[in-house]
């Protein structure tokens, strides 16, 4: 294990149930700062839920998760702080619809930052900018599509700045011409440093800009692994299985 | 990038999209829209003459007696009974009760005023003359004014409440009554839907037994029983009673439209105002509510309305707001006979009210679906 001031997330132990029913065993788990993380595994194994834990969105009963030093507890102050430096990405965009991009944009740094408007817009258009969608930011999410409107979520969380972005699934509600327009600002965010766990089906972003990558199933890491041995030499049987399928 | 993929083929067709055209004309003209809409079959052929000839039979006689055979001026002897047309001059000379009550008439001024405030505020309302943020502060702010004016007080004289009335009371009523009850009713929605049990459980027994009461019960209880309740020396008159009812009445109702609102809201956007890191206050004001309440405007509004024409319930209570007010003036000896005159102005204010109402609710909603 590396020295722990480099460590962004740091998941000890932690399970989870939902009801009697199990949904974490035993996760252990450590981001870096500035590395990229892909999380794969069928569907029902934990993924989303392992990520949710991550800003609380979910609660963990058993074990530690402690995010940029802080650790996760009940207090409410506590949680609100870490969800401030922590980023979400979802699979549904959840833009706010009664807002326009700009205004989805200013929302945080103004009501959770309390930044001026004028610094908060002048953040927005930035990153705008960088998501290439500045044309659009006096629309409303509606009238965007669905590429645009995953791209305006994640200027979204870049202008709070954030310390590491959770992706779950952002491609995965998209049409199948739009997936790259979002890859690539993601390969791009990993490309500038930024720390991000991602849960996604993509195994070429995956193999491309993954640092790690991690496969869950049954609520369980199965195997965590680089990227070249994961796809070339999985230790488990259970991954190979996986990539026999999807690849 | 690793994502694109190449392909060697050379024979490449170029795929050019079509034209669009415009589509095509379904029907033509006055005689086109009445095939289609009226005399489309024979039996709706069958029903579009039979309805309109009723028509015929309703529509002429009743032009005639409400405005060709009508007489519009004139005291009680200009008509005569048995004289056939509408005798609109009974409600002229009837116009200052059935606007204000028995509101003295040396003070009439006062009144006149409070109801320029409001038809103004209301018409600002409409066209949008001012910001929502705004406006929404003048109708809170306005009523207090107002009623300091109706009710004097600081150098002004008082008048009893037990001498308002008239369409005043009744516009006074629902407007308090929908200012007070709505937060109200959000605030119970909210704790319908909280995680406290104590919260939780006091929102719902104020609920659903106030919505399990008819409105003229709870009428009652206001009237009747609260003073009973009420600490001795505390003295609340029975207007304020009354209006208390209808607040509660109607928040009970609100909560419940709201509480559709709020169920229309996707999990995702409570996830990504958590994600954000709001606090439930911030996320539930600028986020979730914003939301909730666009989607109920048409049933906010209803309730509005419905709010407005209970409100002729009061009379039972012994108020004489503006139904109460036609039916007294309509049993004035000196003016017999002129109940259909009496209800159908009664019924016809209340109409164009009502009727301003939906027609404003429909424009918030199109201003919502523009987005």
């Amino acid at each position: 294990m590396m020295v722990s001031k480099d460590i962004m997330i740091q998941m000890i132990d932690v399970n989870k149930w939902y009801g009697n029913f199990h949904v974490l065993k035993e996760i252990n788990l450590a981001v870096h700062k500035g590395e990229c993380i892909v999380i794969c595994g069928p569907s029902g194994s934990g993924k989303s839920t392992l990520i949710r834990c991550i800003n609380h969105l979910e609660y963990h009963q058993e074990g530690q998760i402690i995010v940029d030093g802080t650790k996760l507890t009940k207090n409410l102050k506590n949680i609100e702080k870490i969800r401030s430096e922590v980023g979400m990405v979802f699979q549904s965009f959840n833009l706010f619809p009664h807002l326009t991009i700009l205004q989805n944009l200013t929302f945080a740094p103004i009501w959770v930052r309390r930044l001026p408007r004028a610094e908060a817009e002048k953040i927005a258009i930035k990153h705008l900018k960088r998501v290439q969608i500045l044309e659009q930011a006096d629309k409303f999410p509606g009238q965007l599509s669905g590429g645009q409107q995953q791209r305006v979520a994640i200027a979204r969380a870049l202008c709070m700045n954030p310390k590491v972005i959770l992706f779950d699934e952002p491609t995965s509600a998209l049409d199948p011409e739009m997936v790259k327009e979002v890859l690539d600002v993601m390969v791009e965010l990993a490309n500038e440093g930024i720390t991000m766990v991602c849960v996604t089906h993509e195994m070429g972003f995956a193999k491309t800009v993954a640092n790690r990558i991690i496969f869950m199933d049954g609520g369980e890491i199965v195997e965590e692994n680089e990227p070249n041995d994961f796809f070339n030499n999985p230790r488990w049987d259970r991954t190979q299985l996986f990539l026999s399928q999807i690849l | 990038m690793t994502f694109s993929q190449s392909w060697s083929g050379s024979n490449l067709k170029v795929f050019k999209p079509l034209p669009s055209r415009p589509a095509p004309r379904q029907t033509a003209g006055l005689i086109g829209w009445l095939r289609t809409n009226l005399f489309n079959g024979w039996f709706n052929s069958v029903l579009t003459v039979m309805a309109l000839g009723l028509l015929w039979q309703i529509v002429p006689p009743f032009l005639s007696w409400a405005i060709f055979d009508a007489v519009w001026t004139g005291g009680s002897n200009a008509c005569p009974p048995g004289y056939e047309g509408a005798c609109w001059a009974f409600i002229f000379n009837k116009f200052r009760v059935l606007m204000v009550g028995l509101y003295p008439s040396d003070h009439l001024l006062r009144p006149i005023l409070a109801g320029i405030i409001f038809i103004t505020l209301a018409a600002v309302t409409v066209f949008r003359l001012l910001e929502p943020k705004k406006l929404i502060a003048l109708w809170f702010l306005l009523p207090l004014p107002v009623y300091w004016l109706i009710a004097g007080g600081f150098g002004l004289t008082g008048v009893d409440q037990s001498l308002w009335g008239g369409l005043m009371l009744s516009l006074g009523l629902a407007t308090i009554g929908v200012l007070m009850s709505l937060p109200l009713g959000i605030l119970l929605a909210l704790g319908r839907q909280s995680n406290f049990a104590i919260i939780k459980s006091i929102s719902i027994g104020i609920i659903e037994p106030v919505r399990g009461v008819p409105l003229i019960t709870i009428l009652f209880m206001a009237s009747v029983m609260m003073p009973l309740f009420l600490p001795a020396g505390l003295n609340i008159n029975n207007l304020l009673r009354v209006q208390i009812g209808i607040i509660i009445f109607s928040a009970a109702y609100m909560a419940e439209v709201v509480r559709g609102g709020l169920q229309a809201i996707s999990l995702g956007q409570y996830d990504a105002a958590k994600s954000i890191g709001l606090n439930y206050w911030k996320a539930t004001a600028l986020i979730v509510l914003p939301q909730a309440l666009r989607h109920v405007i048409p049933s906010l509004i209803g309730r509005c309305i419905a709010l407005f024409k209970d409100t002729t319930l009061v009379i039972i209570v012994g108020l004489l707001d503006f139904l109460g007010m036609v039916k007294a003036s309509a049993q004035d000896p000196e003016w017999l006979g002129h109940d259909a005159e009496a209800y159908v102005f009664c019924a016809f204010v209340f109409w164009v009210i009502c009727f301003c109402m939906s027609r404003y609710g429909r424009s918030l909603e199109r201003k919502k679906e523009e987005k």
